[in-house]
């Protein structure tokens, strides 16, 4: 800021002259049982030890649920090979198409339900899941019954078929949309499944085992067991599961790949990243600031693909550091529900803790934390937008995924220079790169050692598309028909 | 031909990305007290306009009073200024005497700009010595268009002198400039030239204002004040006619420039139908009924 003083220029204000009302998204049409249990064969079962689920936003509990022991995972993964064995295996993709077809039209119709209840589970602000989680998750039901039946034509001069049962795990900071990419894919290509959703975001994982009660899938093709690593692990470690498939942590991933080793289970890992945005003096200085506040807010930082490190060229710096500070000012912090809401609560206590003990540790080791200056509810998990400068790559905010919204800013001078340090990262899931000169873009793109490269844009996503990491950010493809190999056996 | 002048070199600016950005304003909701307050300041910033050929001394008045009281009962403050064409200056002046409320004239042979520049600048000389608080100019977007851009800076330069004390807001018709790297250059081009306002369109062009186009005249007002601290006012003209939109015009100007812009000394709004939108909506806050167009006057 010293710099802009000794320019005589001013400080723009971004106060309270004119404030935004509350404009609460309602929650009366809201239908969420008291509890629910595990899903399996068709029905919901309720038992097993309780747990909950609570509103990381209000603190208060939303319902009940329950851990599945070894003994449910057995007979959840028993009801998917019957189901393998006798209806789905054998059942024509066309008619597998209409059941998926018809799941992704239920979630269109119920998505204002859907959109609101990931919200109150999750923590995500409104305008998010009703904008992008649940749509999106539609598109992939959608995109894949297209393709259950014309598998024969995805890879030339072979012959495809299904692989069996598939364990499936997921995160929870896209509780429905991650569920949505696991089980169309499995779906189209004749596998039946078993899944978990995370402890702290199953609601809308059971209100998808509604719809797929009332779109009359055969009993026993999607179960949905709840728990913790432990339920994870009986899923990763049965016997009868043919193909794993896991999104989460880089460590948990590790875990999951040593607890397999020597068995003929396939795996594919959609783990962690620590993502470069770069931004070339070249660029549209505006739309790369608003691209990274978009790459690196967007549901409060819980993105694997989040653009959680900024390089800027030198030459620009001051102007994108100073255009950072001033957006992250208008963010809107507060109430997942309110329509207006561009930041909502973070998942969890512990995720809360993660992320203050990470921001700091950058303070300690000397970088510079700029932070939206907003008054933070009283109540639930939150946490203000920040960014930091003087971040250089050895600090461990350059190199840990912090997984919330704290953004680490670096300088380069060169593109070598930017190339070297956007890939100095045990990571590889995703890369921005932001210039208006079309070959300095794709010359960059080749460069990226990531699985997603986006340029003059970030966090865009499509089921065409397909997504997935390099290095420790794990292996397979989700999206497009990339997507579809992990469940395919290919002859 | 050697051209003295050099452009002023100014940001890229990406398309797509600009449009996304204001697409999320249009998602801001403004309820309650804020639409309230929102509304208000509409009113209070608006260049209430007419500009067709059959405009008589008897429009000009009907529009006058409703620039003085947009709504017999009720809280409403006055609109900012009436819009008119140079024949009408007197008149209006007349008509809103002791009200507050401003004159505006068209002027540089609105809405074209085809003429020499010295008949334009005669104009504009004449229009403020009837009275004129405010001139809203129009560039030569030919000129423009062809790269003289020193020309353009000129003609600006030369017409903020003529209109002297009066407020200078300078039409680039951004409809006809159609990219908004030109939107850019032309905004820049004015601001140095020393307009007081940069404003979109005419109104007789389509696309008028649109919310891509206003925000990168408010992003390059927005940088010049961090390189300067000289503020710029901004009007967006044409093509507002929805409360709604208005309400999410100014939350960009919010979101962008922050609170000092959100005055009628820096933000306008040039429309005519909006006007009773406003009103409508108002008349809904505040007694929780819509009420049917017939109860608004007509202006």
């Amino acid at each position: 800021m010293s710099e802009l003083q000794k320019n005589g220029a001013r400080e723009l204000l971004f106060g309270d002259l004119w404030e935004y009302a509350p404009a609460p998204e309602s929650r009366g049409h809201i239908n969420l049982a008291e509890s629910y249990g595990h899903f399996i064969n068709g029905e919901f079962i309720k038992e097993g030890d309780e747990f909950t689920s609570v509103s990381p936003s209000t603190e208060e509990t939303l319902s009940t649920l329950h851990i599945a022991d070894d003994a449910m995972v057995d007979r959840a993964v028993k009801a998917a090979r019957d189901a393998y064995d006798n209806v789905w295996s054998k059942m024509p993709g066309r008619e597998r198409a209409k059941y998926i077809y018809r799941i992704a039209r239920m979630i269109q119709e119920k998505s204002r339900e859907l959109a609101v209840i990931e919200s109150m589970d999750g923590g995500k602000p409104i305008r998010e899941s009703r904008d992008v989680d649940i749509p999106l998750a539609a598109a992939h039901f959608f995109y894949y019954a297209g393709w259950a039946d014309k598998l024969e034509y995805t890879f030339p001069a072979s012959s495809v078929s299904s692989i069996g049962v598939v364990g499936q795990i997921i995160p929870w900071n896209f509780p429905l949309l991650m569920m949505a990419w696991k089980l169309a894919p499995a779906l189209a290509t004749g596998n039946t499944i078993v899944i978990k959703p995370a402890e702290t975001t199953p609601l809308t994982a059971m209100k998808l085992a509604e719809i797929i009660q009332e779109a009359g899938l055969p009993p026993g093709v999607v179960n949905i067991v709840n728990g913790y690593g432990k339920t994870g692990a009986a899923i990763v470690n049965h016997p009868d599961i043919n193909k794993v498939a896991f999104t989460g942590s880089t460590e948990v991933g590790k875990i999951i790949q040593r607890s397999i080793a020597g068995t003929d289970k396939r795996l594919t890992l959609e783990l962690g990243g620590k993502g470069a945005n770069i931004i070339f003096e070249d660029a549209a200085i505006d739309q790369a600031v608003e691209g990274v506040i978009n790459g690196i807010y967007f549901n409060q930082g819980h993105v694997c693909c989040a653009g959680s490190r900024l390089l800027v060229q030198e030459s620009v710096h001051d102007e994108v550091v100073r255009k950072l500070n001033h957006r992250i000012q208008t963010l809107i912090v507060g109430d997942p529900l309110d329509k207006n809401t561009d930041i909502g609560a973070i998942n969890s206590r512990e995720q809360l803790s993660k992320i203050q003990e990470l921001v700091q540790s950058g303070e300690q080791e000397g970088a510079v934390r700029f932070a939206t200056q907003c008054k933070l509810p009283d109540k639930g998990y939150f946490f203000p937008p920040t960014f930091f400068t003087d971040v250089s790559p050895s600090h461990r905010i350059a190199q840990e995924e912090i997984f919330g919204p704290v953004l680490s800013v670096m300088t380069f001078r060169t593109p070598e220079e930017a190339a070297a340090k956007a890939n100095n990262t045990p990571y590889g899931l995703s890369a921005g790169i932001w210039s208006d000169k079309g070959s300095k873009l794709f010359k960059m793109a080749q460069l990226m050692r990531a699985g997603v490269v986006w340029g003059n844009t970030y966090n865009k996503f499509d089921p065409g598309s397909p997504f997935g990491g390099y290095k420790e950010s794990g292996f397979g493809r989700e999206g497009g028909l990339h997507g579809l190999l992990p469940y395919l056996e290919v002859k | 031909m050697a051209n003295k002048y050099f452009a002023p070199s100014v940001p890229q600016v990406d398309q797509v990305g600009v449009d996304e950005r204001a697409r999320r304003f249009a998602s801001r909701s403004i309820k309650t007290s804020a639409k309230e307050l929102g509304l208000k300041m509409t009113v209070s910033m608006m260049d209430l306009t007419t500009l067709e050929g059959k405009d008589t001394r008897g429009k000009v008045h009907m529009l006058c009073q409703k620039a003085r009281t947009p709504m017999v009962e009720g809280d409403c403050p006055s609109v900012a200024a009436v819009c008119v064409y140079p024949p009408f200056i007197s008149y209006a002046k007349k008509c809103l005497e002791g009200s507050g409320v401003q004159v505006a004239a068209v002027s540089t042979y609105f809405p074209s700009g085809h003429a020499t520049l010295e008949a334009r600048l005669e104009e504009t000389r004449k229009a403020v010595g009837e009275g004129a608080d405010e001139i809203d100019m129009v560039i030569s977007r030919g000129a423009f268009l062809s790269g003289e851009y020193g020309k353009v800076y000129d003609e600006i330069a030369a017409s903020v002198e003529a209109a002297g004390d009066a407020h200078l807001k300078v039409i680039f018709e951004t409809g006809e400039l159609e990219t908004y790297d030109k939107v850019r250059l032309a905004s820049q081009i004015g601001i140095d030239a020393g307009a007081h306002f940069i404003k979109t369109s005419t109104g007789k062009v389509s696309p008028a204002a649109t919310m891509p186009v206003t925000l990168v005249m408010l992003e390059t007002v927005r940088d010049h004040y961090m390189k300067t601290g000289k503020m710029v006012g901004i009007k967006p003209a044409g093509g507002i006619r929805k409360a709604k939109q208005a309400l999410h015009y100014l939350a960009m100007v919010k979101e962008t420039l922050g609170d000092a812009w959100l005055s009628a000394d820096w933000f306008r709004f040039g429309a005519s139908s909006l006007l009773n939108d406003v009103l409508m909506q108002m008349n809904k806050v505040q007694t929780g009924h819509y009420q049917s167009d017939r109860y608004f006057t007509i202006s």
